[in-house]
């Protein structure tokens, strides 16, 4: 068994003495989790802003003088990047990959705790130089997220000088932090599991996180490829990616590059991304909704292959980003058809999600709202998946809000509502208080309805040929008034989804500050983060022993068992019966 | 147990209350380092490879024309190949515990490592010198970044190289390097085998 030494480490624990160490330059799986998650909100806070700015400019053109063409496109791309990569990417991953890994399969750090450590200070640096390009002449690029060129670092693009230079830097520098976390996350959950958590007994939240650390370490290296390449066009004069072209008059030194290649590697980047994002989402909703349903997670190992057969197939569908780009029929038949069939593992972790509510004993607690709210926004976005998936289709819809509406829905609102859901089923955990319910509550419904208030009307608009990209549509005959109203309305929606945002902020700050005091389990959840000896759990998290696990982490409501949940470390023989006889479980 | 046999357990079921049930599965008995200097390499492999696909489509537009050969590189080539063999050497008396042996194969190792820099180097200037400039056509594009990015990989090879012999020189335990000196060999035969694939694109191209 020598992966029990691994495990626990003591000897390499460094306790921390000084707040600087504990806090600061920590090497402890929790605090870097809380960093990590703290940058990433504060990050995300500034896109949501820009967010509302933009559609302050789409609702209402011609009123603020203060948001000229060049930066609508700026807050556009800033908006777009920093939610996927730097606040999404890196909460689900360096967030809770990071509070989770260790704890649910009862380790008491990650492998490297140094590594780590630098691991969030050089995302810190990425997102520093991130915003730096508000600062620089010119201000950030404008390029819209995906970069592409020759627009993205032609003159006459916002920031094509030195706002475009440094998001490739941040977007390399971001590579590298997360390539040093995702070692770490990989490793740690094939090295140091503890006694009995064999890879089957992992809650799925573990599963998701590392499915999608996979992904990531295998597509971001794409991305990091095009930024090189890129950065040689832009500043060496290189024609990696730069066709001969003659710009404002000017013929310029560029020949024969091909743009159309940066498109397929973004996108071999850019698709994973997507899982990257939405696997750790599946898992940690999975875990959610089976406590909070007192209901094992029907079809677990589904689950599990889902998520693995997911990733796998996330590869080979990236062209479906570049219909419009003209390509050869049969190529595009390729990836709608591959595209079409990730809808398959994704259908059956949809049903799972709904059969496990089934004849549940559901308890309809804040982190379950957001839960279910999930399964709401997730089923909508990935049924006008397949809408886009199909070229026919995609090709009259993929200029107009009809994408915005699905892409939002499904990797925007759904793995928002997961980490809504996330943060407040593990903030007890993380905080050793309670959040406020009523708050809680207020914050669900509020984003729920007004989420689909802003998206819903954007299919509508979509079918009617309503464009994307656009910053005011001008006299376009085409459009009835009504659907300049109705944009107008979602900018109110937006408005009113981004102030809500501040009852969350409000609720945590709040309540971490003077918060209820809650046990380790208030859940009363399986998994082993919440059988800690200590809440919030203690430095090395198990005191001087680890947990052994004897069962998977879905044990609830079993028959003849007293209690509705048998947590995973419990030995068979300790736990409480009806009749009295040991536990034995029960066998298929 | 194997990924496979494992991934189709049923873990739902009583599965005895033995708590060594299943035990290890994958990486057993891999020390966490290795694990991650694999995945390392595996990462780097990626990246290369998308180079090599972007090279190969970009070979097919017009405007380019292949650089001449440096013979210089063949001599390079032989270079970074003593490197790897004496990588080899050296682990070898890791393990046999000869820490007089370890001590040579380290520096020699690292000296041939900068011997093949420096060589590297040159033909880049050989290669400048003779007109075939970075940005004057995508072929010398990709010459310039591929060897760069290959010798920037190096470079990080080489912290590790000077940590590990540092510990070496100052006459630290055999034992205490052995994994380190195991992680530069694999890490050494990665570099190698990376330079001969992008050797034999440029050669054959």
């Amino acid at each position: 068994m020598s992966y029990i030494p691994i495990a626990d480490q003591k000897e390499e624990m460094h306790d921390p003495h000084s707040f600087v160490a504990k806090y600061v330059w920590s090497m402890d799986h929790k605090v870097i989790a809380i960093q990590y998650g703290t940058i990433a909100v504060g990050v995300g806070l500034v896109a949501l802003v820009l967010s509302a700015l933009m559609r302050l400019q789409l609702g209402y053109p011609d009123t603020f003088a203060f948001i000229d063409p060049a930066e609508y496109y700026q807050y556009v791309t800033m908006h777009g990047m920093i939610m996927v990569v730097y606040m999404l990417t890196a909460l689900f991953l360096g967030g809770f990959g990071n509070y989770l890994i260790p704890l649910q399969i009862g380790a008491r750090d990650m492998v490297f705790p140094f590594l780590n450590m630098l691991s969030v200070w050089v995302y810190l640096l990425s997102v520093i130089i991130l915003m730096a390009s508000f600062f620089v002449s010119g201000g950030p690029t404008g390029a819209g997220w995906t970069l592409y060129p020759p627009q993205a670092i032609t003159e006459g693009t916002p920031g094509a000088d030195m706002g475009i230079v440094l998001m490739l830097a941040s977007l390399a520098v971001f590579i590298v932090a997360f390539t040093m976390g995702g070692l770490n996350y990989v490793t740690t959950v094939l090295q140091a599991r503890t006694r009995g958590m064999t890879l089957m007994r992992m809650p799925l939240s573990v599963w998701g996180i590392f499915v999608a650390t996979i992904l990531g370490l295998f597509a971001f290296p794409a991305l990091f490829v095009s930024a090189i390449m890129m950065t040689f066009d832009k500043l060496l004069g290189t024609s990696f990616f730069m066709p001969a072209m003659v710009s404002i008059g000017e013929t310029l030194e560029h020949t024969g590059g091909s743009p159309v290649l940066f498109q397929h590697l973004f996108w071999f980047f850019g698709h994973p991304e997507v899982y990257i994002v939405a696997l750790p989402a599946f898992g940690l909703v999975s875990d959610v909704l089976s406590c909070h349903a007192r209901k094992n997670i029907f079809g677990y190992r589904m689950m599990v292959w889902a998520i693995v057969a997911i990733g796998g197939l996330s590869f080979i569908v990236w062209a479906h980003h570049m219909y419009v780009s003209g390509m050869n029929p049969y190529f595009g038949f390729f990836f709608a058809f591959t595209t079409l069939i990730i809808a398959v593992p994704t259908a059956i972790k949809v049903y799972n999600w709904v059969l496990t509510l089934w004849e549940g004993n559901i308890r309809l607690t804040v982190p379950m709202l957001f839960a279910c709210g999930f399964i709401f926004t997730f089923l909508h976005g990935g049924l006008t998946g397949i809408f886009l998936g199909n070229v026919t289709v995609d090709l009259p819809l993929s200029d107009t809000y009809f994408v915005i509406a699905h892409f939002h829905m499904v990797m925007g609102v759904s793995p928002v509502m997961v980490l809504f859901a996330s943060i407040y089923h593990w903030f007890p955990k993380m905080s050793g208080k309670m959040f406020n319910v009523t708050l809680g509550k207020i914050h669900f419904w509020a984003t729920f309805f007004g989420t689909y208030a802003i998206y819903l009307p954007m299919h509508y608009l979509g079918f009617l040929g309503v464009p994307r990209r656009y910053y005011s549509m001008g006299t376009t005959e085409f459009l009835p008034e009504s659907a300049n109203a109705l944009n107008a309305n979602i900018t109110l929606a937006a408005i009113w989804v981004a102030v809500f945002q501040l009852v969350f902020i409000f609720n945590i700050i709040w309540s971490l500050w003077k918060g209820k005091k809650c046990d380790g389990n208030p859940w009363e959840a399986t998994s082993l983060e919440w059988q800690t000896p200590e809440n919030p759990p203690a430095h090395g998290n198990w005191g001087p022993e680890l947990p052994t696990v004897y069962r998977w982490a879905y044990e609830y409501s079993v028959p003849g068992v007293k209690a509705d949940f048998v947590p995973q470390n419990i030995a068979p023989e300790d736990v409480e019966t009806v009749d009295g006889k040991p536990y034995v479980g029960h066998e298929d | 147990m194997s990924f496979f046999k494992s991934i189709f357990e049923k873990p739902w079921n009583y599965q005895g209350d033995d708590p060594n049930y299943g035990g290890l599965e994958i990486g057993e008995g891999l020390h966490p380092k290795r694990i991650a200097l694999r995945m390392f390499l595996a990462v780097v492999f990626v990246i290369f490879m998308l180079f090599i696909v972007a090279y190969f489509i970009r070979m097919e537009l017009e405007d380019w024309s292949p650089m001449p050969e440096s013979n210089l590189l063949w001599v390079n080539t032989l270079l970074l190949f003593i490197c790897s063999v004496i990588m080899q050497w050296t682990r070898a008396a890791a393990r046999k515990s000869l820490a007089q042996s370890v001590k040579y194969g380290m520096v020699a190792a690292g000296a041939f490592t900068l011997a093949f820099v420096y060589g590297q180097v040159s033909a880049w200037e050989e290669m400048n010198n003779a007109g075939y400039y970075l940005a004057s056509n995508p072929a010398n594009s990709f010459f310039y970044v591929l060897t760069g990015l290959h010798g920037l990989h190096i470079l990080g090879g080489l912290w590790v190289w000077t940590r590990s012999t540092f510990k070496v020189l100052s006459g630290a335990e055999v034992k205490a390097v052995k994994l380190s000196v195991e992680l530069c060999s694999v890490y050494w035969h990665f570099l190698l085998l990376v330079w001969l694939v992008i050797f034999a694109l440029l050669s054959y191209t």
